[in-house]
């Protein structure tokens, strides 16, 4: 860049600008994947009987486990923060990898879960219950991933040579709003039977 | 943010994980309060992910500690959120309506389910013909895992 | 928040790194706010070309069925839905939002707001690079097998889930694509125009000083913003139905249709207000001007449009009034819908009290914004009917409703933008466009326009069916006894395109021999007229302007210029 913008710069609110614009992506994801959620509970109430047949069989054991990397990557990831907050590179890497790591272990999980579903015989199109599943889960399967790619780039193009900081906080956010889906997706695809 | 006096964020993590736990337990043991287990499954269930999600929007996302606009913004996209589903709701979730009803035979889908079910089919001498909500058998978990 | 001290030194000193830029790094990927507005506006136009001419076309098929159509021959039933289909989608996603909202957004927000950029440019060029990529998908997808998508614009299934059903198996997914990305787009774009003007504003600058234009952009993003998330969803969900066979808008296979235009309309209601709340600020701002005097009620117009975006999100099944919704629901969505019109009806009043008493000049651009008035009025007050369930039964799918909205679409999308290219020119381009060519133009488009719309009024209120490809073959949905007006309608649409020749070609003469305007042709008040006519790199020059009145301060007594602009130092004894 030959040189800075200075609206940039500026913070009439108060909130940086990186992060006020995060709040309003995560603000609209909301109502992304509210969307999805709210088309699927309507169709939920509508054949509670049959989809509570069908949801019988999504596996809660991975659903739990895939909970808990989440839950443990959304620690590593604040701590990712509080060691940027320090200027710790080294520390900063360290937590955003093993932030990545846990999202590897969710991606893995996720995969294995998926074989064993269409293993068993139930695909995108066996039913309107598993093509919400495969949605609503690879639509937060996406954004995991884009979460992890985003993570690895701030930690090898920013952290590690000590630039803009404030990325690590603000992809920080992300993540967790991507925990906080998984936060409902899970009961909703994985417990409510 | 430094300086904020918020508790540490391994001790918030710590109850997530708890929260965690008791919603998976949630299910296992709602039998055991019989009229009541679907309320139990519910309340453990999701009661505990919107604390759960609290607890990560308050603390991790520093959301108690932030300026109002952001705590307003979210709150307004997922009140929205509201809105929409009450409003489609009155057709979208139901099967019949003052003057219209859907074509459905949900007796027929809750057959075609069961027969492709393969937590009830792997073993035929199970008693899995119940399909009501909540009253899930407590013995798939670890079977499916493989 | 060590990065948000950054010292304030303007780009004065940096102009010598700005010379030698290529044609390609300067024009096409340029992160400079004013040349993406320009590459939004002149995609926009161009778009606005291809959607007024496939409404000439099937227009034509409307007053002469059956017969060769002048620039495309006959016309097939596949193809007439198709035209239709994409010529709703065209002048909505891809003329209204860019022009309107993303060309003036990024052209002014900065300017008025006194930065000297979007705070994201880089995230602003790629938001136009993936709107451009979209109109192409688009545009590749009307010469694909079958055709372009032919399912209308608000694309409900099961016409649109089904290849066998809408005869487009490739246009249909084609065309969702496209509009997907046109939203993804526009999220990215409206991101930016809101952080812009929350965090970036100038020095002073406070809430009530932002320009009235400014406010309803950003008004109309964070509606953009919070109305699209479900369709993005039911888009995702409609494309699996079309392209892997899912069921979720298949009512034999447990999918209920219906939602789909609950997703829909959730962000389409909503998506009107997007467009007509910058098309009111561009009136706003050019009615203020031109009536020398301070803006009515400024406040007040400000919450109105508050409270006109929260309540858009109540009225949406209003347009669903006869697919089954339930009808004790119809009861809500009626009431809120005829709530509506009172702060539209607020904001309108105010614009006519500002007239009163003021020094009126009418220039062509005041003249198109007095008609957006006028006219956009006939369009809300025929929604009157239309938002009521019991007429709404009677008149649903008829012509009446194809008039009203164009009584809206078109004020805002046509009327609004002249109006705003008009006023704005001199500062786009350091010339003025030649007036009397504008009036010529100006009076060629509404008495056409009016032309046009007045007679399918008529129509629909005869009980004439829209989207009937030939009148003949449907004896109970569309007579011959009306094909008088058909034919009127489709003269005034020829005749109203050809006006627009004249708008063309006095555009691109402007360009190059316009009178020069100078800094303030229009002796305006707000902070893009007191920069070079077309502004520098970098805005403002070497200090950022500060700030210290409204935007509004027209004749005020005791000065001796009519003017106040924003940034002028108040005298010591004033204080």
């Amino acid at each position: 860049m030959a040189h800075q913008i200075i609206a940039t710069g500026r913070s009439r609110t108060g909130i940086p600008t990186g992060r006020l614009a995060v709040w309003w992506v995560i603000g609209s994801e909301i109502l992304i994947f509210g969307g999805l959620i709210a088309s699927y509970l309507l169709n939920r109430f509508n054949h509670g009987p049959s989809w509570s047949v069908e949801a019988a069989n999504t596996n809660t054991f991975i659903g739990a486990c895939n909970t808990f990397w989440l839950l443990t990557s959304s620690l590593f990831v604040v701590y990712a923060h509080a060691a940027s907050e320090r200027r710790d590179a080294a520390k900063t890497r360290m937590w955003i990898w093993l932030t990545i790591l846990l999202g590897g272990f969710f991606m893995g999980f996720k995969t294995y879960e998926y074989a064993t579903e269409i293993h068993h015989g139930f695909t995108l199109f066996t039913s309107n219950f598993w093509s919400f599943y495969y949605t609503a889960t690879g639509l937060h399967g996406f954004h995991v991933l884009c979460g992890m790619v985003i993570l690895a780039l701030i930690a090898e193009r920013d952290v590690k040579h000590e630039k803009n900081w404030h990325r690590v906080e603000n992809i920080g956010l992300y993540w967790h709003f991507v925990d906080i889906v998984w936060i409902f997706l899970f009961p909703l695809m994985y417990i409510a039977k | 943010m430094a300086g904020h006096n918020h508790p540490s964020y391994l001790k918030i993590y710590i109850i997530l994980v708890v929260l965690f736990a008791v919603s998976v337990i949630g299910p296992e043991v709602a039998p055991m309060f019989g009229a009541y287990a679907k309320a139990v499954v519910l309340l453990t269930a999701f009661g505990i992910a919107i604390w759960k999600a609290y607890l990560v929007c308050a603390y991790f996302m520093h959301l108690k500690f932030e300026k109002v606009y952001a705590p307003y913004i979210l709150l307004a996209c997922l009140s929205l959120l509201f809105v929409f589903f009450f409003g489609t709701a009155t057709d979208a979730m139901f099967s019949n309506g003052h003057n219209w009803f859907k074509d459905l035979d949900e007796e027929a889908m809750v057959k075609e389910a069961e027969a492709r079910s393969y937590v009830l089919n792997k073993d035929s001498h199970g008693d899995h013909g119940d399909h009501g909500h909540g009253a899930h058998d407590d013995h798939g978990d670890e079977d499916k895992a493989h | 928040m060590a990065e948000v001290a950054h010292a304030e030194v303007g780009h004065g000193d940096h102009h010598d790194d700005h010379h030698e830029q290529s044609f390609w790094s300067k024009y096409i990927f340029s992160t400079d706010h004013k040349i993406i507005g320009f590459q939004y506006m002149f995609t926009g136009m161009a778009m606005a070309l291809i959607g007024g001419y496939f409404a000439y076309v099937f227009r034509m098929q409307l007053a002469f069925p059956g017969a060769s159509i002048p620039f495309w021959g006959t016309l097939s039933p596949a193809a007439y839905n198709s035209l239709v289909t994409n010529h709703g989608t065209i002048m909505i996603f891809w003329v209204a939002m860019p022009v309107l909202i993303a060309a003036m957004g990024n052209f002014l927000i900065p300017l008025m707001i006194g930065c000297d950029d979007m705070v994201f440019p880089k995230v602003n060029r790629l938001s136009f690079q993936i709107f451009l990529l979209s109109a192409i998908v688009l545009i590749i997808s009307f010469f694909v097998p079958g055709g372009g998508f032919g399912g209308a614009w608000t694309a409900y299934p099961p016409l649109s889930a089904k290849a066998e059903f809408n005869a487009t198996p490739f246009g249909a997914p084609l065309w969702l694509i496209a509009v997907t990305l046109e939203i993804v787009a526009f999220l990215l774009g409206g991101i930016n125009f809101i952080t812009t003007t929350m965090n970036a504003r100038a020095k002073g600058m406070k809430m009530y000083d932002i320009p009235i234009i400014v406010w309803m952009i950003v008004i109309a993003s964070i509606l953009f913003m919070c109305s699209v998330g479900p369709l993005v969803a039911g888009a995702v969900m409609l494309l699996f139905d079309q392209t892997m066979g899912t069921a979720f808008f298949d009512a034999n296979a447990g999918g209920d249709p219906v939602l789909w235009q609950h997703l829909f309309w959730f962000f389409g209601h909503p998506e009107v207000y997007v467009v007509l709340l910058p098309a009111m600020g561009i009136v706003g701002e050019v009615t203020c001007t031109f009536a020398r005097k301070k803006l009515f009620a400024y406040k007040l117009i400000l919450y109105s449009s508050v409270g006109l975006g929260i309540l858009s999100f109540f009225v949406w099944a209003h347009h669903q009034f006869i697919s089954g919704v339930d009808p004790r629901a119809t009861y809500l969505f009626t009431t809120t819908t005829l709530l509506i019109s009172i702060p539209v009806a607020i904001i309108m009043f105010a614009y006519i009290a500002t007239l009163y008493g003021g020094s009126i000049r009418f220039t062509t651009a005041m003249l198109f914004g007095l008609a957006f008035t006028g006219e956009f009025l006939l369009g809300g007050v025929t929604g009157i009917w239309l938002g009521s369930s019991g007429t709404d039964i009677y008149l649903h799918d008829t012509y009446f409703v194809l008039a009203h909205f164009h009584y809206t679409f078109v004020p805002i999308a046509i009327i609004a933008t002249f109006a705003a290219i008009y006023y704005w020119f001199p500062k786009m381009f350091g010339r003025k466009m030649n007036e009397t060519w504008g009036k010529i133009h100006f009076w060629g488009t509404i008495i056409p326009f009016n032309g046009i719309f007045i007679p399918l009024f008529i129509l629909g209120a005869g009980g004439q069916h829209r989207r009937i490809y030939n009148y003949q073959n449907f004896p109970d949905l569309a007579g011959a006894d009306m094909q008088d007006m058909r034919v009127f309608a489709t003269v005034s649409l020829i005749i109203m395109l050809i006006f627009q020749l004249v708008f063309i070609v006095n555009f691109i003469v402007s360009l190059k021999r316009g009178e020069k305007a100078g800094k303030n042709p229009w002796k305006a008040n707000t902070l893009e007229w007191i920069t070079e006519s077309p502004p520098p790199h970098g805005n403002f020059g070497a200090t950022m302007p500060e700030v210290y009145r409204g935007p509004y301060e027209y004749s005020v007594e005791g000065r001796e210029k009519d003017y106040w602009p924003q940034n002028e130092k108040p005298e010591p004894e004033n204080r």
